[in-house]
């Protein structure tokens, strides 16, 4: 099986003509990017791995001293720490659902014949082509009690988005779901139109409403893609930190990767923080693992 | 094919020489600071030093918000991109006892440092551990916070006359903390777009622990004590616990948004007739004066952190020492570059340009204590300040700080009590972890 994966080389390409064989042309493309994730991904993780049973610390000279499960004991029993990841928990939800929501909106509109289509998508996008520290830059000025354009237009008055403790986590995650939902749209645009329109027009046929036709023929069909969508949101919005970073401060908003940089690059504790990454990236693992479970019982259906 | 690969190296080769023998021909050191106006001053002192000796001064910045991720990164790889660094006070113990910071105990003894730069420069810019005789910087930039105020407000008749309406005395710069809080309430008009005072409330650093102990010192408390460590009964005695409700008390009066304000914002409410008082620290006073950058330049005056209720006056000391780095290939070259730094001729004209000298000569001198509207304030602050925890471990201590005081400043979480309580117990936790108390 694995053997008819691979193409025989053409005796008259050029590459034949130079003497490279099938195998040394795999190789020559697969060795770099082998050695690339060893080097800055496989490599890093494990030592990592070792530095989190330790109490190392970056700063100083002394040597790392090993404490078992301390940094881990320590952590799991830091109500901050526990407050942190309840605070991202929340700001997943609001943000990954919001922008599925909006992007599966936007994506239903412009999933017909209308004109100025592609530049309409197009300027669509834009927002999540920024950096995110820009857009977090911007939206802070945007949300200025003082001067901010949002209060102006909305007549809010001195409302404080990002300075009151209960506003600040949802300020933020509008600011997410506004530069993300076009890549959920962008997504649930493709999976619209590849559904089958003889499906519809079946459906208009048999004299189906639209809200039938919506569950029973749309959102099944899209489901998948939809689902990856959900996936790279939620992994994504699990470790968001810069545009968090920038707009607010309230501990009411910070998020777990937040904690983490402080930990690692304030406070200078190595060996705690590696701990610390450790225990989110098993939680982004474990999460992942059971939508990819999820996406893959729909997609036998 | 290898006459090409051979002329390739050669070529290398040459720029490599050519690189290293410029590089050679021209001595320079690299001092890395935050960015921030002293560091241009600096910029301005290392030319003249340049005409004088020929070695080039290049003062690299960084903003204040990555500039200890940024050194500390540098120093843990064993870096020699910068051959000094004017570190944060609270750097010292980390800087010595990592290692990072070569040990300049016998330049100080040589030159005398101890009684040529003002007593709390020394104790908290230079020496650790505290009392030990152990120096790892040469005073550079002093600082403290201080407060600047709006003099056109305060010296209207108008307003005058509805103070002492109201308060039954005159309005005039603050004698203490209570008629701080007065006059802030007195010119919080929100309608007006008029606000009473500006505060530090950012909790990303160290600009709540520096604005918190403003009034801690002020009202005769303590952070805990610096040679025991013990905490409980100091941060969270009774003084400290009406410390903090009096700076909480202040945060009513501030401009709206004020829940991450540090320099650059209380500058602004200065600047954009925000409010009527503001803190900061006195290296940032130089652009309050200029026409350039504060249209209300004529009309801001300067005070000192006023005293508690018990006549107890301090301030938070901000500031930092110049050490030099230890992973350095020109230490020689640098401790030069020190020893004509401390003379006081260069002292002079280091004030001169608009750097806060700790030379006490040059501070007692008239001629620096006319100089600008905030000298003077600054001459008496120094010699009345005390500082933030110095240990290595100064960035956990901080960051307890800040989860605990912040929610129940901004967040009105809990009581002055609880939080104290709880930060000592944080404290007590992480001063064990490190070994400093049983």
């Amino acid at each position: 099986m694995a053997t008819t994966m691979i193409t025989t080389l053409d005796r008259s390409s050029r590459a034949a003509a130079r003497g490279l064989s099938d195998i040394s042309i795999r190789n020559l493309f697969i060795i770099p990017t082998v050695l690339f994730l060893i080097v800055f991904n496989i490599f890093p993780l494990i030592y990592s791995l070792g530095y989190s049973f330790t109490d190392f610390r970056a700063s100083t000279n002394a040597p790392a001293n090993f404490v078992g499960l301390q940094n881990y004991r320590d952590l799991l029993n830091d109500p901050f720490v526990w407050n942190n990841f309840a605070i991202t928990a929340k700001y997943v939800i609001i943000s990954v659902a919001g922008q599925l929501f909006v992007g599966f909106g936007v994506a239903m509109l412009l999933n017909r014949d209308i004109p100025l289509k592609g530049l309409l998508t197009t300027l669509l996008l834009l927002p999540m082509m920024l950096s995110m520290a820009v857009v977090g830059l911007f939206w802070k000025l945007l949300y200025d009690p003082s001067w901010g354009v949002i209060n102006y237009f909305l007549g809010l008055g001195n409302f404080e988005w990002l300075a009151d403790p209960k506003m600040a986590l949802y300020a933020v995650a509008l600011t997410d779901i506004w530069m993300w939902s076009p890549f959920v749209m962008l997504l649930s645009l493709a999976g619209l139109s590849a559904v089958p329109k003889h499906l519809y027009e079946a459906a208009a046929i048999d004299r189906a409403g639209p809200f039938y036709t919506f569950f029973r023929i749309t959102l099944p069909l899209v489901a998948p893609i939809l689902m990856i969508a959900v996936i790279f949101r939620t992994m994504e919005a699990f470790k968001t930190f810069d545009l968090a970073y920038i707009l607010t401060s309230q501990p009411t908003a910070e998020l777990i990767s937040i904690r983490l940089y402080k930990m690692a690059f304030q406070e200078w504790q190595t060996g705690r923080s590696c701990a610390l990454a450790y225990i989110v990236l098993i939680m982004v693992l474990a999460i992942t693992n059971i939508y990819v479970k999820y996406l893959n019982k729909v997609k036998e259906r | 094919m290898r006459k090409l690969v051979t002329s390739m190296l050669a070529g290398i080769g040459l720029t490599l020489a050519c690189g290293t023998s410029v590089y050679a021909q021209e001595k320079s050191l690299t001092i890395f600071w935050a960015e921030w106006d002293p560091a241009n001053y600096l910029q301005e002192l290392g030319n003249e030093y340049e005409k004088e000796t020929g070695v080039k001064i290049n003062v690299e910045t960084t903003p204040w918000a990555d500039f200890q991720t940024k050194t500390f990164t540098e120093f843990n790889a064993h870096g020699d991109a910068y051959d000094l660094v004017v570190g944060d006070s609270q750097w010292l113990g980390a800087g010595s006892t990592g290692g990072h910071y070569v040990d300049l105990t016998d330049f100080f003894k040589k030159h005398d440092l101890g009684n040529v730069m003002a007593p709390a420069t020394v104790k908290y810019y230079a020496e650790y551990p505290g009392n030990s005789g152990k120096y790892w910087a040469i005073p550079l930039e002093g600082d403290a916070v201080g407060w600047s105020y709006r003099k056109d407000w305060f010296e209207d008749p108008k307003e005058k006359e509805a103070f002492k309406a109201k308060y039954g005395y005159d309005l005039d710069v603050p004698k203490d903390f209570k008629a701080l809080r007065d006059i802030a309430e007195f010119f919080h008009r929100p309608d007006q777009k008029r606000y009473g005072i500006a505060i530090y409330t950012d909790n990303s650093y160290d600009a709540m622990a520096m604005g918190f102990e403003n009034a801690l010192f002020s009202y005769g408390g303590e952070l805990g004590d610096y040679a025991t460590y013990k905490v409980d009964g100091h941060i969270n005695s009774d003084k400290a616990v009406a410390a903090l409700d009096a700076y909480k008390e202040l945060y009513k009066f501030t401009p709206p948004g004020w829940a991450k304000s540090f320099f650059v914002e209380d500058n602004q409410a200065i600047t954009e007739n925000l409010a009527a008082m503001s803190m900061n620290f006195f290296a940032f006073f130089p652009s309050l004066i200029n026409e350039a950058s504060n249209p209300n330049a004529k009309n801001t005056g300067f005070f000192a952190n006023p005293p508690g209720p018990n006549g107890d006056q301090f301030a938070a000391l901000g500031g930092q020492g110049i050490s030099v780095i230890s992973y350095s290939k020109k230490q020689d070259e640098a401790m030069k570059f020190l020893e004509w730094f401390i003379k006081d001729s260069t002292q002079k004209r280091w004030a001169e340009l608009g750097g806060y000298t700790c030379s006490q000569a040059v501070l007692k001198s008239p001629e620096f204590q006319n100089a600008t509207p905030y000298n003077k304030a600054f001459y008496e602050t120094m010699f009345k300040v005390k500082d933030f925890w110095a240990v290595p471990e100064y960035a956990e201590l901080l960051q307890q700080l800040n989860q605990r005081i912040y929610p129940y400043m901004i967040g009105g979480e809990g009581t002055a009590k609880e939080t104290l309580d709880a930060l000592a117990a944080d404290w007590n936790t992480t001063f064990k972890k490190y070994g400093r108390v049983q």
